[in-house]
Protein backbone atom coordinates (compact mmCIF):
# COMPACT_ATOMS: atom_id res chain seq x y z
CA UNK A 1 0.00 0.00 0.00
CA UNK A 2 1.31 3.50 -0.96
CA UNK A 3 -0.10 7.12 0.33
CA UNK A 4 -1.23 9.74 -2.04
CA UNK A 5 -0.95 13.05 -1.30
CA UNK A 6 -5.25 12.83 -0.75
CA UNK A 7 -4.22 10.10 1.68
CA UNK A 8 -1.19 12.29 3.70
CA UNK A 9 -3.65 15.22 4.18
CA UNK A 10 -6.27 12.63 5.18
CA UNK A 11 -4.49 11.42 8.37
CA UNK A 12 -2.76 14.43 9.47
CA UNK A 13 -6.55 15.87 9.85
CA UNK A 14 -7.45 12.98 11.83
CA UNK A 15 -4.31 13.63 13.68
CA UNK A 16 -5.02 17.10 14.12
CA UNK A 17 -1.78 18.42 12.99
CA UNK A 18 -1.60 21.13 10.51
CA UNK A 19 0.30 20.58 7.33
CA UNK A 20 1.73 22.92 4.78
CA UNK A 21 0.78 22.02 1.26
CA UNK A 22 4.71 21.93 0.21
CA UNK A 23 5.80 19.82 2.96
CA UNK A 24 2.95 16.96 1.78
CA UNK A 25 5.59 15.74 -0.58
CA UNK A 26 8.54 15.02 2.25
CA UNK A 27 5.76 13.72 4.02
CA UNK A 28 4.80 11.51 1.90
CA UNK A 29 7.98 9.97 0.71
CA UNK A 30 8.92 9.48 4.19
CA UNK A 31 5.91 7.54 5.57
CA UNK A 32 5.96 5.40 2.15
CA UNK A 33 9.41 4.59 3.07
CA UNK A 34 8.75 3.49 6.71
CA UNK A 35 4.92 1.67 5.62
CA UNK A 36 7.62 -0.13 3.03
CA UNK A 37 9.96 -1.50 5.62
CA UNK A 38 6.74 -2.41 7.34
CA UNK A 39 5.18 -4.80 4.81
CA UNK A 40 7.72 -6.95 5.38
CA UNK A 41 5.62 -8.44 8.65
CA UNK A 42 3.09 -9.81 5.31
CA UNK A 43 6.09 -12.80 5.01
CA UNK A 44 4.79 -13.77 8.85
CA UNK A 45 2.49 -16.80 9.15
CA UNK A 46 -0.06 -15.55 12.28
CA UNK A 47 -2.73 -18.53 11.41
CA UNK A 48 -4.42 -18.63 15.06
CA UNK A 49 -2.11 -16.67 17.06
CA UNK A 50 -3.97 -14.57 19.61
CA UNK A 51 -2.51 -10.87 19.48
CA UNK A 52 -0.44 -9.55 22.61
CA UNK A 53 -1.59 -6.54 23.68
CA UNK A 54 0.95 -6.22 26.63
CA UNK A 55 3.85 -8.16 27.45
CA UNK A 56 2.62 -8.16 31.42
CA UNK A 57 1.07 -11.44 31.73
CA UNK A 58 -0.92 -10.25 34.92
CA UNK A 59 -4.48 -9.95 36.12
CA UNK A 60 -5.33 -6.00 36.20
CA UNK A 61 -6.33 -5.62 39.66
CA UNK A 62 -9.77 -4.51 41.14
CA UNK A 63 -10.35 -1.75 43.65
CA UNK A 64 -13.33 -0.46 45.35
CA UNK A 65 -14.92 2.44 43.03
CA UNK A 66 -13.92 5.02 45.68
CA UNK A 67 -12.77 8.47 45.42
CA UNK A 68 -9.43 8.48 46.54
CA UNK A 69 -7.65 11.26 45.24
CA UNK A 70 -8.38 14.95 44.50
CA UNK A 71 -9.59 18.46 46.78
CA UNK A 72 -6.77 20.22 45.24
CA UNK A 73 -8.25 22.83 42.71
CA UNK A 74 -4.82 25.19 42.62
CA UNK A 75 -2.68 22.16 42.22
CA UNK A 76 -4.55 20.89 39.25
CA UNK A 77 -5.41 23.95 37.21
CA UNK A 78 -1.52 24.94 38.12
CA UNK A 79 -0.55 24.96 34.31
CA UNK A 80 -4.15 25.97 32.94
CA UNK A 81 -3.24 29.12 30.51
CA UNK A 82 -5.96 30.55 32.14
CA UNK A 83 -8.49 30.15 35.03
CA UNK A 84 -11.65 31.70 35.65
CA UNK A 85 -12.22 30.80 39.86
CA UNK A 86 -11.45 26.88 40.47
CA UNK A 87 -12.60 26.21 36.01
CA UNK A 88 -10.01 26.04 33.47
CA UNK A 89 -11.14 29.13 31.24
CA UNK A 90 -10.54 28.13 27.59
CA UNK A 91 -11.30 29.31 23.73
CA UNK A 92 -14.45 29.13 22.93
CA UNK A 93 -14.70 25.43 22.25
CA UNK A 94 -18.68 25.08 21.45
CA UNK A 95 -19.76 26.62 18.32
CA UNK B 1 39.88 11.10 44.51
CA UNK B 2 37.59 13.86 43.20
CA UNK B 3 34.48 13.30 44.29
CA UNK B 4 32.64 13.14 40.61
CA UNK B 5 35.06 10.34 40.12
CA UNK B 6 33.48 8.24 42.69
CA UNK B 7 31.17 4.88 42.66
CA UNK B 8 27.81 5.38 43.93
CA UNK B 9 28.71 2.29 46.09
CA UNK B 10 32.09 4.38 47.35
CA UNK B 11 29.98 7.70 47.77
CA UNK B 12 27.71 5.52 50.06
CA UNK B 13 30.50 4.44 52.10
CA UNK B 14 31.85 7.87 52.01
CA UNK B 15 29.01 9.44 53.40
CA UNK B 16 28.47 7.16 55.91
CA UNK B 17 31.77 7.30 57.50
CA UNK B 18 31.70 11.03 57.12
CA UNK B 19 34.74 11.42 55.32
CA UNK B 20 32.60 14.40 53.02
CA UNK B 21 29.10 15.97 53.50
CA UNK B 22 26.27 15.24 51.12
CA UNK B 23 26.49 19.10 50.33
CA UNK B 24 30.40 18.86 49.15
CA UNK B 25 29.26 15.85 47.09
CA UNK B 26 26.43 18.11 45.56
CA UNK B 27 28.53 21.01 45.02
CA UNK B 28 31.20 19.22 43.38
CA UNK B 29 28.72 17.69 40.95
CA UNK B 30 26.82 21.24 40.44
CA UNK B 31 30.47 22.62 39.97
CA UNK B 32 31.04 20.31 37.52
CA UNK B 33 27.98 20.92 35.78
CA UNK B 34 28.72 24.45 35.07
CA UNK B 35 31.64 23.99 33.54
CA UNK B 36 31.25 21.07 31.19
CA UNK B 37 26.86 21.44 30.82
CA UNK B 38 27.28 24.23 28.46
CA UNK B 39 29.34 22.20 26.27
CA UNK B 40 27.53 18.90 26.26
CA UNK B 41 24.41 19.95 26.54
CA UNK B 42 23.00 17.12 28.89
CA UNK B 43 20.59 18.69 31.26
CA UNK B 44 17.30 20.83 30.47
CA UNK B 45 17.30 22.10 33.20
CA UNK B 46 19.77 22.21 36.40
CA UNK B 47 17.86 22.41 39.87
CA UNK B 48 20.59 23.82 42.04
CA UNK B 49 19.16 25.75 45.11
CA UNK B 50 16.81 22.32 45.61
CA UNK B 51 19.70 19.70 45.25
CA UNK B 52 21.61 22.08 47.49
CA UNK B 53 18.48 21.77 50.38
CA UNK B 54 18.27 18.17 49.40
CA UNK B 55 22.23 17.42 50.26
CA UNK B 56 21.88 19.53 53.58
CA UNK B 57 19.08 17.71 54.65
CA UNK B 58 21.29 14.60 53.93
CA UNK B 59 24.12 15.77 56.03
CA UNK B 60 21.14 16.23 58.75
CA UNK B 61 20.04 13.01 58.43
CA UNK B 62 23.41 11.03 57.65
CA UNK B 63 24.20 12.78 61.33
CA UNK B 64 21.65 11.48 63.09
CA UNK B 65 22.83 7.76 61.67
CA UNK B 66 20.31 7.26 58.94
CA UNK B 67 20.89 4.42 56.55
CA UNK B 68 18.67 4.77 53.50
CA UNK B 69 20.52 3.30 50.68
CA UNK B 70 20.77 7.03 48.36
CA UNK B 71 21.04 9.08 51.09
CA UNK B 72 23.13 12.14 49.67
CA UNK B 73 23.67 10.59 46.09
CA UNK B 74 23.66 13.57 43.18
CA UNK B 75 21.41 11.58 40.38
CA UNK B 76 20.52 13.06 36.83
CA UNK B 77 16.48 12.71 36.17
CA UNK B 78 15.62 12.14 32.21
CA UNK B 79 13.27 14.71 31.26
CA UNK B 80 10.63 12.31 31.18
CA UNK B 81 9.76 12.21 34.75
CA UNK B 82 7.44 14.66 36.15
CA UNK B 83 9.17 16.22 39.18
CA UNK B 84 7.33 18.28 41.51
CA UNK B 85 8.04 21.72 40.81
CA UNK B 86 10.32 21.29 38.24
CA UNK B 87 9.60 21.92 34.80
CA UNK B 88 9.20 18.72 32.83
CA UNK B 89 9.50 19.54 29.18
CA UNK B 90 9.96 15.60 27.68
CA UNK B 91 12.13 17.02 24.86
CA UNK B 92 9.71 18.71 23.65
CA UNK B 93 8.36 22.50 22.49
CA UNK B 94 4.84 21.68 23.70
CA UNK B 95 5.66 20.52 27.35
CA UNK B 96 7.88 23.80 27.43
CA UNK B 97 6.20 25.61 29.90
CA UNK B 98 4.58 22.56 31.62
CA UNK B 99 6.16 22.48 35.62
CA UNK B 100 4.54 19.45 37.83
CA UNK B 101 2.54 19.98 40.89
CA UNK B 102 2.71 15.79 41.52
CA UNK B 103 6.46 13.39 41.75
CA UNK B 104 6.65 10.62 39.79
CA UNK B 105 6.67 7.01 41.23
CA UNK B 106 9.99 6.24 40.45
CA UNK B 107 11.04 9.58 41.08
CA UNK B 108 9.41 9.70 44.12
CA UNK B 109 10.86 6.26 45.38
CA UNK B 110 14.38 7.64 44.83
CA UNK B 111 13.65 10.67 47.29
CA UNK B 112 11.94 8.26 49.61
CA UNK B 113 15.86 6.55 49.81
CA UNK B 114 17.42 10.06 50.38
CA UNK B 115 18.67 10.80 46.48
CA UNK B 116 19.42 14.48 45.62
CA UNK B 117 18.20 15.44 42.03
CA UNK B 118 20.85 17.68 40.32
CA UNK B 119 18.12 18.31 36.82
CA UNK B 120 16.48 17.27 34.68
CA UNK B 121 18.44 15.56 31.67
CA UNK B 122 17.91 16.36 27.74
CA UNK B 123 16.36 13.03 25.91
CA UNK B 124 15.17 12.77 21.90
CA UNK B 125 11.04 14.40 22.07
CA UNK B 126 8.85 12.01 23.83
CA UNK B 127 11.96 9.29 23.73
CA UNK B 128 11.30 9.33 19.96
CA UNK B 129 14.86 8.78 18.78
CA UNK B 130 18.37 7.14 19.27
CA UNK B 131 20.41 10.19 18.65
CA UNK B 132 18.86 12.97 20.93
CA UNK B 133 19.04 14.83 17.67
CA UNK B 134 15.41 15.47 18.08
CA UNK B 135 15.26 17.21 20.99
CA UNK B 136 13.46 20.83 21.31
CA UNK B 137 16.78 21.67 23.53
CA UNK B 138 19.39 20.90 21.05
CA UNK B 139 21.54 17.89 20.45
CA UNK B 140 23.76 16.24 23.22
CA UNK B 141 27.40 15.76 23.20
CA UNK B 142 28.91 12.77 23.53
CA UNK B 143 31.55 12.82 25.75
CA UNK B 144 33.48 9.99 23.65
CA UNK B 145 35.87 11.38 20.95
CA UNK B 146 37.34 8.87 17.99
CA UNK B 147 40.96 8.49 18.34
CA UNK B 148 41.38 9.49 14.30
CA UNK B 149 38.66 12.26 14.14
CA UNK B 150 38.47 13.91 17.59
CA UNK B 151 36.90 16.94 16.37
CA UNK B 152 33.73 14.97 15.24
CA UNK B 153 31.26 15.64 17.95
CA UNK B 154 29.69 12.49 17.95
CA UNK B 155 25.87 11.37 19.52
CA UNK B 156 24.76 9.85 22.88
CA UNK B 157 22.56 7.74 21.85
CA UNK B 158 18.73 8.13 22.47
CA UNK B 159 16.15 8.58 23.96
CA UNK B 160 17.55 8.94 26.97
CA UNK B 161 21.20 10.70 26.04
CA UNK B 162 21.05 13.33 28.45
CA UNK B 163 21.20 11.14 31.23
CA UNK B 164 23.75 8.65 29.93
CA UNK B 165 26.25 11.54 28.82
CA UNK B 166 25.85 12.88 32.25
CA UNK B 167 26.90 10.18 33.98
CA UNK B 168 29.42 8.93 31.55
CA UNK B 169 31.11 12.61 32.10
CA UNK B 170 30.71 12.48 35.82
CA UNK B 171 28.05 15.37 36.13
CA UNK B 172 26.05 12.72 38.53
CA UNK B 173 26.65 9.50 40.23
CA UNK B 174 23.59 8.09 38.27
CA UNK B 175 20.87 8.65 36.41
CA UNK B 176 17.75 7.55 35.23
CA UNK B 177 16.03 7.05 31.85
CA UNK B 178 13.35 4.68 30.17
CA UNK B 179 13.55 1.95 27.41
CA UNK B 180 10.49 1.98 24.51
CA UNK B 181 12.91 0.22 22.21
CA UNK B 182 16.59 0.83 23.43
CA UNK B 183 16.12 3.92 24.62
CA UNK B 184 18.42 2.85 28.00
CA UNK B 185 20.97 0.22 26.95
CA UNK B 186 21.43 2.04 23.41
CA UNK B 187 23.19 5.15 24.84
CA UNK B 188 24.65 2.89 27.34
CA UNK B 189 26.61 1.14 24.72
CA UNK B 190 27.33 4.90 23.18
CA UNK B 191 28.57 6.33 26.24
CA UNK B 192 30.53 3.66 28.08
CA UNK B 193 28.71 2.93 30.85
CA UNK B 194 25.73 0.79 32.67
CA UNK B 195 21.76 1.17 31.58
CA UNK B 196 19.46 -1.57 32.74
CA UNK B 197 15.86 -2.37 31.39
CA UNK B 198 13.73 -4.16 33.98
CA UNK B 199 11.24 -6.65 33.76
CA UNK B 200 8.05 -4.40 32.15
CA UNK B 201 5.82 -3.69 35.33
CA UNK B 202 8.91 -3.32 37.96
CA UNK B 203 9.27 -0.15 37.88
CA UNK B 204 6.04 2.32 38.09
CA UNK B 205 5.04 4.22 35.05
CA UNK B 206 2.69 6.62 36.54
CA UNK B 207 4.53 9.94 36.21
CA UNK B 208 5.83 9.05 33.11
CA UNK B 209 5.34 11.25 30.30
CA UNK B 210 3.56 8.30 28.18
CA UNK B 211 5.17 7.08 24.60
CA UNK B 212 4.31 3.75 24.16
CA UNK B 213 2.40 2.36 27.41
CA UNK B 214 2.63 -1.23 26.91
CA UNK B 215 6.57 -0.73 25.90
CA UNK B 216 7.64 2.02 28.19
CA UNK B 217 10.39 0.70 30.88
CA UNK B 218 12.00 3.38 33.59
CA UNK B 219 15.26 1.93 34.51
CA UNK B 220 19.13 3.06 35.98
CA UNK B 221 22.41 4.25 34.41
CA UNK B 222 25.26 4.18 36.45
CA UNK B 223 29.51 3.91 35.64
CA UNK B 224 29.06 0.10 37.50
CA UNK B 225 26.68 -3.06 37.85
CA UNK B 226 26.71 -2.54 41.53
CA UNK B 227 25.58 1.08 41.07
CA UNK B 228 22.80 0.08 38.65
CA UNK B 229 21.78 -2.62 41.41
CA UNK B 230 21.74 -0.26 43.95
CA UNK B 231 19.57 2.11 41.77
CA UNK B 232 16.93 -0.11 40.64
CA UNK B 233 16.00 -1.68 43.87
CA UNK B 234 14.99 1.64 44.75
CA UNK B 235 12.89 2.72 41.90
CA UNK B 236 10.93 -0.57 41.11
CA UNK B 237 8.53 -1.86 43.33
CA UNK B 238 4.47 -2.26 43.22
CA UNK B 239 2.55 0.65 42.89
CA UNK B 240 -1.44 0.93 42.83
CA UNK B 241 -1.59 4.15 40.57
CA UNK B 242 0.13 2.40 37.65
CA UNK B 243 -2.75 -0.62 36.75
CA UNK B 244 0.46 -2.99 35.15
CA UNK B 245 2.95 -2.41 38.16
CA UNK B 246 3.88 -6.06 39.03
CA UNK B 247 3.15 -6.64 42.98
CA UNK B 248 5.80 -8.86 43.38
CA UNK B 249 8.79 -8.66 46.01
CA UNK B 250 11.85 -6.15 45.13
CA UNK B 251 14.78 -8.47 45.64
CA UNK B 252 18.09 -7.20 46.43
CA UNK B 253 19.81 -6.56 43.57
CA UNK B 254 22.94 -5.72 44.89
CA UNK B 255 23.52 -8.78 46.33
CA UNK B 256 23.01 -10.44 43.12
CA UNK B 257 25.65 -8.83 41.60
CA UNK B 258 28.48 -11.07 43.77
CA UNK B 259 26.51 -14.37 42.90
CA UNK B 260 28.73 -17.09 40.78
CA UNK B 261 27.62 -17.84 37.46
CA UNK B 262 29.33 -21.55 37.33
CA UNK B 263 26.83 -23.76 35.72
CA UNK B 264 24.48 -20.99 34.42
CA UNK B 265 23.55 -22.08 30.50
CA UNK B 266 23.97 -18.78 28.39
CA UNK B 267 21.88 -18.76 25.03
CA UNK B 268 23.33 -17.41 22.14
CA UNK B 269 20.85 -15.96 19.99
CA UNK B 270 21.33 -16.48 15.85
CA UNK B 271 19.24 -14.62 14.68
CA UNK B 272 21.02 -11.78 15.88
CA UNK B 273 24.31 -12.33 13.94
CA UNK B 274 22.76 -10.11 11.40
CA UNK B 275 24.38 -9.47 8.04
CA UNK B 276 26.20 -6.51 7.26
CA UNK B 277 27.45 -6.62 11.20
CA UNK B 278 30.59 -5.51 12.06
CA UNK B 279 33.85 -7.32 12.66
CA UNK B 280 34.83 -5.98 15.85
CA UNK B 281 31.12 -5.98 17.09
CA UNK B 282 31.06 -10.00 16.10
CA UNK B 283 34.79 -10.32 17.47
CA UNK B 284 33.55 -8.60 21.25
CA UNK B 285 30.24 -10.56 21.42
CA UNK B 286 32.64 -13.73 20.53
CA UNK B 287 35.37 -12.32 23.37
CA UNK B 288 31.90 -11.82 25.89
CA UNK B 289 30.76 -15.85 25.37
CA UNK B 290 34.63 -16.67 26.15
CA UNK B 291 34.61 -14.70 29.37
CA UNK B 292 31.47 -16.06 30.52
CA UNK B 293 32.77 -19.62 29.47
CA UNK B 294 36.03 -19.51 31.44
CA UNK B 295 33.88 -18.17 34.92
CA UNK B 296 32.18 -21.17 34.39
CA UNK B 297 28.94 -20.53 32.26
CA UNK B 298 27.87 -23.46 30.03
CA UNK B 299 27.34 -21.48 26.04
CA UNK B 300 23.98 -22.61 24.40
CA UNK B 301 23.09 -22.08 20.87
CA UNK B 302 19.75 -20.60 20.59
CA UNK B 303 16.84 -19.71 17.99
CA UNK B 304 14.59 -16.74 17.71
CA UNK B 305 13.33 -16.98 14.83
CA UNK B 306 11.41 -14.15 15.18
CA UNK B 307 13.99 -11.09 15.49
CA UNK B 308 13.99 -9.29 12.41
CA UNK B 309 10.45 -9.36 12.45
CA UNK B 310 10.72 -6.94 16.41
CA UNK B 311 11.66 -3.66 14.41
CA UNK B 312 9.05 -3.49 11.81
CA UNK B 313 6.00 -4.49 14.20
CA UNK B 314 7.65 -2.09 16.86
CA UNK B 315 7.15 0.73 14.68
CA UNK B 316 3.51 -0.19 14.25
CA UNK B 317 2.41 -0.79 17.61
CA UNK B 318 4.66 2.19 19.08
CA UNK B 319 3.34 4.59 17.07
CA UNK B 320 -0.02 3.58 17.31
CA UNK B 321 0.10 4.17 21.16
CA UNK B 322 1.99 7.24 20.90
CA UNK B 323 -0.75 8.92 18.60
CA UNK B 324 -2.89 7.60 21.30
CA UNK B 325 -1.35 9.07 24.08
CA UNK B 326 -0.10 12.35 22.29
CA UNK B 327 -3.47 13.11 21.82
CA UNK B 328 -3.96 15.36 24.81
CA UNK B 329 -1.84 17.52 23.79
CA UNK B 330 -3.89 20.31 22.03
CA UNK B 331 -3.25 23.29 23.24
CA UNK B 332 -6.13 23.80 25.54
CA UNK B 333 -5.62 22.83 29.30
CA UNK B 334 -1.97 22.86 29.61
CA UNK B 335 1.46 23.26 27.37
CA UNK B 336 1.80 25.44 24.02
CA UNK B 337 -0.66 26.81 22.54
CA UNK B 338 -0.77 28.48 18.92
CA UNK B 339 -3.62 30.26 17.93
CA UNK B 340 -6.10 29.32 15.15
CA UNK B 341 -9.12 30.70 13.67
CA UNK B 342 -11.10 28.39 15.22
CA UNK B 343 -11.01 25.36 17.45
CA UNK B 344 -9.82 22.74 14.91
CA UNK B 345 -7.31 25.50 13.65
CA UNK B 346 -6.06 25.66 17.07
CA UNK B 347 -5.52 22.60 17.65
CA UNK B 348 -3.99 22.04 14.44
CA UNK B 349 -1.57 25.03 14.00
CA UNK B 350 -0.74 24.31 18.28
CA UNK B 351 0.23 19.89 17.35
CA UNK B 352 2.48 21.58 14.20
CA UNK B 353 4.27 24.61 16.67
CA UNK B 354 4.74 22.20 19.12
CA UNK B 355 5.92 19.10 18.10
CA UNK B 356 8.70 18.26 16.41
CA UNK B 357 9.42 15.98 12.83
CA UNK B 358 10.56 12.71 13.99
CA UNK B 359 7.07 13.04 16.60
CA UNK B 360 4.58 14.39 13.90
CA UNK B 361 5.49 11.52 11.43
CA UNK B 362 5.36 8.74 14.36
CA UNK B 363 1.80 10.50 15.09
CA UNK B 364 0.93 10.04 11.97
CA UNK B 365 2.12 6.72 11.29
CA UNK B 366 0.00 5.64 14.24
CA UNK B 367 -2.93 7.24 12.90
CA UNK B 368 -2.79 5.65 9.61
CA UNK B 369 -2.66 1.61 11.00
CA UNK B 370 -5.21 2.56 13.75
CA UNK B 371 -7.40 4.06 10.87
CA UNK B 372 -10.59 2.46 9.51
CA UNK B 373 -9.63 -0.06 7.23
CA UNK B 374 -6.04 -0.65 7.88
CA UNK B 375 -6.59 -1.75 11.76
CA UNK B 376 -6.44 -5.42 10.77
CA UNK B 377 -3.93 -4.83 8.46
CA UNK B 378 -0.86 -3.02 10.49
CA UNK B 379 -1.88 -2.99 14.18
CA UNK B 380 -3.65 -6.19 14.75
CA UNK B 381 -0.92 -8.29 12.70
CA UNK B 382 1.88 -6.73 14.40
CA UNK B 383 0.40 -7.51 17.86
CA UNK B 384 0.07 -10.94 16.61
CA UNK B 385 4.24 -10.71 15.32
CA UNK B 386 4.48 -9.42 19.05
CA UNK B 387 3.05 -12.25 20.71
CA UNK B 388 5.25 -14.68 18.48
CA UNK B 389 7.96 -12.48 19.47
CA UNK B 390 7.20 -13.14 23.60
CA UNK B 391 7.08 -16.59 22.03
CA UNK B 392 10.50 -17.27 20.77
CA UNK B 393 11.97 -15.72 24.40
CA UNK B 394 9.67 -18.08 26.00
CA UNK B 395 10.63 -21.00 24.08
CA UNK B 396 14.03 -20.21 24.05
CA UNK B 397 14.84 -19.50 28.30
CA UNK B 398 13.50 -22.92 28.69
CA UNK B 399 16.58 -24.07 27.67
CA UNK B 400 18.67 -21.39 28.74
CA UNK B 401 18.86 -18.95 32.03
CA UNK B 402 20.24 -15.99 30.00
CA UNK B 403 20.55 -14.27 26.58
CA UNK B 404 24.21 -12.13 25.52
CA UNK B 405 23.98 -10.55 22.18
CA UNK B 406 25.50 -6.99 21.04
CA UNK B 407 24.15 -4.25 22.59
CA UNK B 408 23.96 -2.08 19.02
CA UNK B 409 24.91 -2.10 15.49
CA UNK B 410 27.94 0.37 15.69
CA UNK B 411 29.68 2.67 18.17
CA UNK B 412 28.27 5.62 18.66
CA UNK B 413 27.82 8.14 15.47
CA UNK B 414 28.37 11.71 14.20
CA UNK B 415 25.91 14.62 14.82
CA UNK B 416 23.93 14.51 11.87
CA UNK B 417 24.64 11.02 10.06
CA UNK B 418 21.42 8.71 10.21
CA UNK B 419 19.21 11.70 9.49
CA UNK B 420 18.30 11.60 6.22
CA UNK B 421 16.63 8.19 6.11
CA UNK B 422 13.92 7.56 9.32
CA UNK B 423 14.37 3.55 8.79
CA UNK B 424 18.08 3.93 9.22
CA UNK B 425 17.74 5.55 12.13
CA UNK B 426 15.36 3.07 13.48
CA UNK B 427 17.69 0.29 12.71
CA UNK B 428 19.71 1.44 15.84
CA UNK B 429 17.30 -0.85 17.83
CA UNK B 430 17.93 -3.93 15.92
CA UNK B 431 18.95 -5.99 19.18
CA UNK B 432 17.27 -4.24 21.50
CA UNK B 433 13.62 -3.68 20.61
CA UNK B 434 12.83 -7.29 21.10
CA UNK B 435 13.56 -7.64 25.23
CA UNK B 436 10.94 -4.44 25.09
CA UNK B 437 8.31 -6.03 22.77
CA UNK B 438 8.34 -9.21 25.23
CA UNK B 439 9.28 -7.33 28.58
CA UNK B 440 11.86 -9.11 29.73
CA UNK B 441 14.63 -7.36 31.41
CA UNK B 442 18.38 -6.36 29.82
CA UNK B 443 21.34 -5.07 30.68
CA UNK B 444 24.46 -3.04 28.96
CA UNK B 445 27.92 -3.14 29.77
CA UNK B 446 30.20 -1.59 28.85
CA UNK B 447 33.16 -4.19 27.13
CA UNK B 448 35.59 -3.13 24.77
CA UNK B 449 36.53 -0.37 22.20
CA UNK B 450 36.30 -0.36 18.81
CA UNK B 451 39.46 0.91 17.04
CA UNK B 452 38.70 4.02 17.22
CA UNK B 453 38.64 4.31 20.83
CA UNK B 454 34.76 4.26 21.16
CA UNK B 455 32.73 2.42 23.72
CA UNK B 456 30.97 -0.61 23.00
CA UNK B 457 28.25 -2.51 24.87
CA UNK B 458 27.27 -6.01 25.30
CA UNK B 459 23.77 -7.03 26.27
CA UNK B 460 22.58 -9.86 28.77
CA UNK B 461 18.81 -10.58 27.95
CA UNK B 462 17.01 -12.48 31.15
CA UNK B 463 13.65 -14.07 31.67
CA UNK B 464 10.90 -12.24 33.28
CA UNK B 465 10.98 -10.70 36.47
CA UNK B 466 14.85 -12.60 37.03
CA UNK B 467 16.93 -9.28 36.86
CA UNK B 468 18.96 -11.06 39.83
CA UNK B 469 20.64 -13.46 36.94
CA UNK B 470 20.89 -10.50 34.30
CA UNK B 471 22.87 -8.30 37.12
CA UNK B 472 25.11 -11.81 38.01
CA UNK B 473 25.92 -12.58 34.74
CA UNK B 474 26.27 -8.34 33.99
CA UNK B 475 28.68 -8.28 36.86
CA UNK B 476 31.02 -11.05 35.41
CA UNK B 477 31.18 -9.46 32.10
CA UNK B 478 32.49 -6.08 34.30
CA UNK B 479 34.85 -7.89 36.34
CA UNK B 480 36.39 -10.02 33.19
CA UNK B 481 36.35 -6.81 30.61
CA UNK B 482 37.64 -4.47 33.38
CA UNK B 483 36.77 -1.51 31.13
CA UNK B 484 38.62 1.12 32.84
CA UNK B 485 38.81 4.13 30.14
CA UNK B 486 36.97 7.37 30.51
CA UNK B 487 36.20 9.45 27.79
CA UNK B 488 38.02 12.76 26.78
CA UNK B 489 35.39 15.04 28.26
CA UNK B 490 35.12 14.87 32.01
CA UNK B 491 34.28 16.63 34.92
CA UNK B 492 37.79 17.94 36.78
CA UNK B 493 39.89 17.54 33.65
Amino acid sequence: MSLDPATVRRIAALARIHVEEADIPRLQAELNGILGWIEQLDEVNVDGIEPLTAAATMVLKMREDVVTDGGYPDKILANAPDRAGDFYAVPKVVE
Amino acid sequence: MSLTALTITAARDGLRARHFSAEALTLAHLHAIEALNPRLNAYITVSHAKAVDQARAADAALAAGDTRPLLGIPLAIKDLFCTDGVRTTAGSNILRPFVPSYESTVTANLLRDGAVFLGKTNMDEFAMGSSNMTSAYGPVENPWKRRQDAEAVLVPGGSSGGSAAAVAARLALGGTGTDTGGSIRQPASFCGIVGMKPSYGRCSRWGVVAFASSLDHPGPFARTVQDTAILLRSMAGHDPMDSTSADIPVPDYEAACGRDIRGLRIGVPREYRVAGMQNEIEALWQQGLTWLRDAGAEIVDVSLPHTKYALPAYYIIAPAEASSNLARYDGVRFGLRADGEDLRDLYERTRAAGFGREVQRRVLIGTYVLSAGYYDAYYLRAQKVRALILRDFTEGFAHVDALLAPTAPSAAFAQGDNMDDPVQMYLNDVFTGPADLAGVPAMSVPAGLDANGLPLGLQVIGKPFDEETVFAVGAALERAAAFDVSPALLAGR
